[in-house]
């Protein structure tokens, strides 16, 4: 029953879990702090030397707080939009190579939950049903702002998800395979596909600020017109759910784009070092997390820079700038691959 | 345990599906009408049919229903502000409803047979399978529909763009 390949990936699923949960907790700490230094300020830094454990105080913070549920609201979708939300949010790292693989007393093991030979439309679908928590939670509040919030997350999230898609369609026409672990294993070394695809990934990653609701396309929560947008009711540790699903969104939504775009668990010169295949695996996660941080701090790097759209220029901003321009990056991708194969 | 699940989704799809027209609330028959997709979502990867599968969660599940939600919250429909249908309305509804029925019931009394004549593959419904399937033998429909989707897209783009002269 429990082979050495079941136990394996138990661990790791189990590690993934729990270090997903670990660098959402300290993204939440990481915001504050460059928030602080984009503004000239300190940020956290009373509990814990430099405020490190400011997150562990959050964490008490909401669990401790008086637990609202308005009387007019509908009970079990109030409770179940969080919950919804931080499911879906979960999900996608079920897929994402973590590594290659490591050899274990001559047996190989892969450093990724599962390989579906559908990888990237799980990724788009997981995106796609994300929506529901927001929809769900701002719905069942029975409050004017919080429906407002749900309604803009879903026109934003549907008029998005057509341009993720079609630079996701230029991306497949490059690589050939809808597998995450063959796009990963064909970007070996430095062989990116954002040197093949740079329009598209320039379009994937507005997509995923706007998919992920983070500045500047933060409008469900746009707490200047709506309060707090779709949790407007929402108190105690469900309050916190959506929060920490948002952060859970923005690390998978990085690991995404640095397998995607960015080679994933490859670095320059990883075959040439002469280091073992273990040594290089292990090495290929630590560049893997270090692109993933990146990408983290980029996004809030964003969210400290630009101010937040207006909604029309939202919506014209996806319809009429990143849909064209995507049909362009398909046009151009389907004419480089035609005059290169003949 | 393959036909445990078959039974397990197709009772939940069933269940889902009952609700959704007996269900007071439309925001609930939606998201009752969302468990049903889900639920057939499942049959599909149990026929081996992963694409299809997928296809099907992020067409219907993530997108039309999604539409669906949007619309019905902003209407905001209730027993308060609902009109009161017609008895006529209603008769035409089951009358059509059961018509559906017996055109369902035709169509799926004839594909025992189909099924007994193609031997099972268990590549069928892989992406690989599917796509040299599309661009071989119905290459000429399957460019068509592409078209029209694409001109849909389009027609939404020049309706945003006001000062288009």
């Amino acid at each position: 029953m429990f082979t050495p390949d079941l136990i394996f990936k138990i661990v790791l699923i189990v590690s993934i879990f729990a270090i997903t949960l670990v660098i959402a907790m300290y993204s939440t700490y990481g915001e504050r702090k460059i928030a602080a230094f984009m503004q000239d300020r300190l940020g956290p830094n009373r509990a814990g030397i430099f405020g490190i454990l400011q997150p562990l105080a959050d964490g008490v913070k909401m669990f401790m707080k008086e637990e609202l549920i308005p009387d007019i609201s509908n009970k079990v979708l109030f409770i179940l939009g969080p919950c919804l939300a931080m499911t879906t949010a979960l999900m996608t790292s079920a897929i994402i190579p973590w590594g290659s693989s490591i050899n274990i007393g001559g047996t190989d093991f892969s450093l990724q939950i599962t390989d579906l030979n559908i990888g990237v439309l799980y990724v788009f679908a997981v995106t796609s049903i994300g929506v529901y928590g927001i929809m769900i939670g701002g719905w069942a509040s029975n409050n004017k702002y919080s429906l407002l919030g749900a309604l803009r997350a879903s026109s934003q999230m549907i008029s998005y998800e057509i341009a993720m898609g079609l630079a996701i369609i230029a991306l497949i026409m490059s690589t050939g395979t809808l597998s995450l672990k063959e796009i990963s294993a064909a970007q070996s070394g430095f062989h990116w596909n954002i040197f093949v695809q740079p329009l598209g990934f320039l379009i994937f990653i507005i997509c995923s600020f706007a998919e992920t609701n983070r500045a500047p396309f933060d409008l469900p929560e746009c707490e200047t017109e709506l309060i707090g947008g779709y949790h407007t009711e929402y108190s105690s540790m469900k309050l916190g759910f959506y929060l920490f699903a948002e952060y859970i969104n923005m690390f998978i939504a990085s690991a995404v784009i640095s397998t995607l775009y960015f080679g994933g668990y490859n670095f320059p010169f990883m075959n040439d070092m002469g280091l073992s295949s273990n040594a290089v695996a292990i090495l290929g996660v630590i560049f893997l997390f270090a692109k993933i941080f990146f990408f983290i701090f980029f996004f809030m790097w964003i969210r400290w820079t630009i101010p937040r759209f207006r909604y029309d220029q939202l919506m014209r901003l996806g319809w009429t700038v990143l849909i064209p321009l995507a049909i362009f990056n398909i046009l151009l991708t389907g004419a480089i691959i035609f005059a290169t194969n003949n | 345990m393959t036909q445990f699940l078959f039974y397990f989704l197709s009772f939940v799809a069933v269940a889902a599906g009952l609700m959704v027209i007996t269900a007071k609330n439309p925001v609930h028959s939606v998201l009752y009408l969302i468990i049903a997709f889900f639920a057939i979502a499942g049959h599909y990867i149990l026929l081996n049919a992963q694409f299809l599968a997928i296809v099907h969660i992020i067409v219907y599940a993530g997108a039309i229903m999604v539409l669906f939600l949007s619309v019905i919250m902003l209407l905001n429909l209730n027993k308060d502000n609902e009109p009161a249908k017609s008895n006529v309305l209603k008769l035409a509804a089951a009358v059509a409803a059961g018509l559906l029925l017996v055109t369902f019931t035709g169509t799926l009394k004839g594909t025992e047979s189909i099924i007994a004549a193609q031997p099972y593959d268990d590549q069928i419904g892989y992406v690989k399978a599917l796509g040299k399937v599309l661009f071989n033998d119905f290459l000429l429909p399957f460019e068509v529909s592409a078209l029209l989707l694409l001109s849909a897209i389009i027609g939404a783009v020049v309706l945003v763009k006001h000062d288009l002269k």
